[in-house]
């Protein structure tokens, strides 16, 4: 491997591992012309380390990426922003090899390379960390970090040399301040330690792009200005880091550039210093009361009421209510348990005390059948893992739970089925052939009316929908805001749990903020602000 | 169900089309191959394999798998001789016959839908028991009756005008069965959604641990025809038929475009599939190609229909 970079291999290794007594500038100077110790900074006249030239990508009925480019240079925090479905994370499976591109250049340091695996972007020096760890939970620190790279006493007999593994590993734990024993398995570390971890790794196989998405999603404050620390120390030897973030305070802090995608094209490449608000409507393009039609309507009789839910150590004697016609929204943070409610709403996971009423009439919820008989639906958080069966038909997709309607006894009725699941394509708006395509063809948005059209085909009239936004782009995204305001119109009444404030805000009739399993506050949106819902949101009451 | 471009349809009758083009191939090589008795016997040679496997692609494409099959063959065929010994009427051993295959399945389906253990360990175990229990019903030696009933040798040995063999008869009945309920009815819709995603099944109100149970059920059962058919043939029980035919069963339903991930195959599938295992058998034969080469073809063939499988679904 990396024959082609024979001088950074031999120092990569030494500047990563040693600690300031092995430091040796003048090595380093001579092997990184672009690395310049007196202004640690980022220099915009220094050759890019990456260049990403007109990337353009199609999946089967979306074009993920037109013509996006993106240049990185030498020790630079370079943000990449854009709404979920911006083309994002497709730009970066391109360059860590996870997507062929189908068209489109990408130069290192000015020289042409073709990435076509996740092993080749690792050789060249690409790593990334994951939102969600892709660590081995039950091995050790150490074997995590040399994962594939073991040091071996012995390269033709494979045996594992344990203390150099042990030895090397602590030096780079060392460089990242992370105060863990390399033999600690991952299993027991925090979510932050996890991460560094997966730094270490990305460090000890010498990369020197490193992609971190959405790394302080799951931190807590102090966790993120370590991570931060970290991060300034790794630029300052030349390391350039791609961040992707949703969290627009932090862009300032810790970049130096930033990119922004919409709709799988490039809106533009802009100072981090640049305005909050301004980089919203680069992101955005349009104004926010576009992007969230909202019409009220007055709330008619109480369809859901639940009291005093409990589920030992994740619910605590939750009260709520909902009205036909009302959009309730659930805010939160990470582990406030928005999903956890919902779920034990539904009947998927137990609960140990509590009431459901619907229509004022007590109801025994056990299992989700029980809730869709009682005319509850769930829109599930992750569409691909808990709602749909990818690699059925559309029509097989939407008529799911809502079966036994199609159906004379065990038997089913294969032409009103396919007549009512055409009436939905159309009347939702669904971009596909015949209800006989394969759901997994669908795009992101279209697969979320997908199960939308489910929970409409069992006549369900309380609706949660949690996260139903996520990953469908802005068009969809706004489709989707129609069809809520809709249902809610003709006598539904739906709980709207989003991350997103700017969205629960614009689209809510109240908002209901819950923070460790508890309802901490209810809000009305013309009253509050982002600030007062992520106060209650991390306070609690 | 609609076909909706040439290419789709090519894809659905894919393993079709490779026996037909085997039994072109065949018949031009040997004149024999193409005559009624040679394609009956193909059948019959076939049939217990087949039934078997219908069951099995059901709990495949559910997402599971049965390594129990041909033990509860065996157990159902040494019941059903036994209590013909015992001096039972033909209706009564043969339905006792059939009964304890039912049991077996019940048992595996409880024991994955309410226990939750893996169903390749339940019915691991259930291969365990259902030998053993043969073995003990039986005392380690087949089960040979003084005389059998007509009607019994029938099952196995009859033919219908004079030409085609009852197993063959019986095979084609419970595919059309199976290709009913996988097509027509809630249960086999079920079945698709609960192999293709579990909780997404859930969620939407599936009584997962009843379809389950009724699927490995429907499994236990058609073992346990297949175990009567199979004495009927040998005129006899035996502890020990249909050793390692597990895997037979399960090379037929993969040959046949069974996703071993679950939420794909069909009926028409597991019986091409079994049906190009017994074409390939039949024509080495005729060739007079050796057993041991036999052996060779088929492993060669399931590792060739599982690639071409993974490439399509990869270009998909």
């Amino acid at each position: 491997m990396c024959l082609s970079r024979p001088i950074l291999f031999l120092v990569f290794p030494l500047t990563m591992v040693t600690d300031s007594l092995l430091y040796d500038k003048t090595l380093l100077l001579i092997s990184l012309p672009y690395f310049n110790s007196q202004h640690p900074r980022l220099i915009m006249s220094d050759l890019p380390v990456l260049e990403m030239k007109e990337i353009s990508k199609s999946f089967p009925g979306v074009r993920a990426l037109e013509n996006v480019s993106l240049e990185v240079y030498p020790g630079e925090v370079h943000v990449l922003l854009g709404e979920n479905g911006a083309g994002k994370s497709t730009l970066m499976k391109i360059l860590t090899g996870v997507y062929p591109k189908d068209s489109g250049r990408i130069l290192l340091r000015d020289r042409q390379v073709s990435i076509e695996n996740p092993r080749e972007a690792l050789d060249l020096g690409i790593s990334m960390v994951y939102q969600e760890s892709n660590l081995a939970l039950h091995l050790s620190v150490a074997e995590n970090i040399y994962l594939g790279r073991e040091v071996l006493r012995s390269g033709k007999l494979g045996i594992i040399n344990w203390s150099a593994l042990n030895r090397e590993s602590e030096k780079i734990l060392e460089t990242l301040n992370l105060s863990v024993s390399p033999g600690t398995l991952v299993r027991k570390l925090s979510v932050a330690q996890r991460q560094m971890v997966e730094i270490a790794k990305a460090l000890s196989a010498e990369a020197n792009i490193l992609i971190l998405d959405e790394p302080t999603a799951s931190l807590a404050e102090q966790e993120i200005n370590q991570l931060f620390r970290v991060i300034r120390d790794l630029r300052q030897r030349g390391i350039s880091f791609i961040y992707i973030s949703h969290r627009l305070e932090e862009i300032s802090e810790i970049g130096d550039r930033v990119t922004v995608l919409r709709d799988g094209k490039l809106v533009g490449t802009v100072p981090a210093s640049t305005p909050i608000d301004r980089l919203i409507r680069m992101m955005v393009g349009r104004a926010v009361d576009e992007l969230f039609p909202r019409e009220t309507v007055p709330p008619g009789e109480e369809l859901l009421r639940v009291e005093h839910l409990t589920r030992k150590d994740i619910l605590h004697d939750v009260s709520f209510s909902a009205r036909a016609g009302e959009i309730v929204g659930l805010a939160g943070l990470v582990g406030s348990r928005r999903t956890e409610l919902a779920r034990a709403v539904f009947g998927a996971d137990p609960k140990d005390s509590g009431e459901v009423f619907v229509r004022g009439n007590p109801v025994r919820i056990e299992s989700p059948a029980d809730a869709i008989k009682a005319g509850i639906g769930y829109l599930s958080e992750d569409r691909k893992l808990l709602s749909l069966a990818l690699s059925m038909s559309i029509r097989a997709n939407v008529t799911l739970a809502g079966l036994k309607k199609y159906c004379r006894g065990p038997f089913l009725l294969h032409k009103n089925e396919y007549r009512a699941v055409e009436q939905y394509l159309k009347s939702l708006a669904i971009k596909a052939r015949h209800p006989d395509q394969k759901v997994k063809l669908l795009s992101g948005g279209n697969q979320q009316k997908v199960v939308v059209a489910r929970w409409l085909a069992t006549e369900a009239r309380i609706l949660f929908f949690d996260e139903p936004t996520a990953g469908v782009d802005v068009g969809a995204k706004v489709e989707i805001f129609q069809l809520m305001n809709r249902l809610v119109k003709q006598g539904s009444s739906i709980i709207f749990i989003s991350s997103y404030l700017p969205e629960l805000l614009a689209i809510c009739d109240r908002i209901l903020v819950m923070s460790r399993g508890k309802i901490a506050r209810e809000l009305f949106p013309d009253k509050t602000t982002q600030e007062e819902i992520l106060y209650y949101s991390a306070v609690g009451n | 169900m609609p076909f909706h471009s040439l290419g789709d349809l090519g894809r659905r009758l894919a393993s079709f089309i490779s026996l037909i083009i085997m039994a072109v191939v065949l018949s031009i090589l040997s004149p024999y191959f193409l005559t009624f008795e040679n394609i009956f016997a193909i059948g019959l040679q076939m049939s217990v394999i087949a039934v078997m496997a219908i069951g099995e692609m059901m709990i495949i494409i559910s997402g599971g798998i049965d390594l129990s099959v041909g033990s509860i063959l065996a157990l159902s065929g040494v019941v059903c001789t036994s209590l013909m010994a015992q001096g039972f009427s033909m209706t009564a051993a043969v339905s006792g016959g059939i009964g304890v295959g039912i049991i077996c399945g019940i048992i595996n389906g409880v024991l994955i839908s309410k226990g939750r253990i893996p169903p390749f360990i339940a019915t691991l175990g259930m291969m365990g028991m259902a030998r053993g229990a043969a073995l003990i019903i039986s005392g380690g030696a087949g089960v040979q009756l003084l005389e059998l009933p007509e009607s019994f040798i029938f099952l196995g040995a009859g033919r219908i005008f004079d030409l085609v063999p009852v197993p063959v008869v019986i095979t084609l009945f419970l595919a059309c069965l199976g290709y009913g309920i996988l097509k027509y009815t809630r249960m086999g819709r079920y079945t698709y959604a609960i192999g293709s995603n579990p909780e997404a099944a859930r969620l939407s109100g599936v009584n997962i641990s009843r379809y389950l149970t009724l699927i490995y059920t429907f499994c236990g059962l058609l073992c346990g025809l297949a175990g009567v058919v199979l004495a009927s043939r040998l005129r006899s029980g035996q502890p020990t038929a249909g050793t390692g035919w597990e895997l037979d069963v399960i090379a037929a339903c993969v040959i046949g475009g069974a996703s071993l991930s679950g939420g794909e195959g069909t009926v028409l599938g597991a019986i091409v599939g079994a049906q190009i295992m017994g074409v390939l058998r039949n024509g080495c034969n005729l060739l007079d190609i050796s057993a041991f080469w036999q052996q060779v073809a088929i492993g060669a063939i399931i590792v060739v229909a599982v690639f071409i499988d993974q490439y399509r679904h990869a270009r998909e």
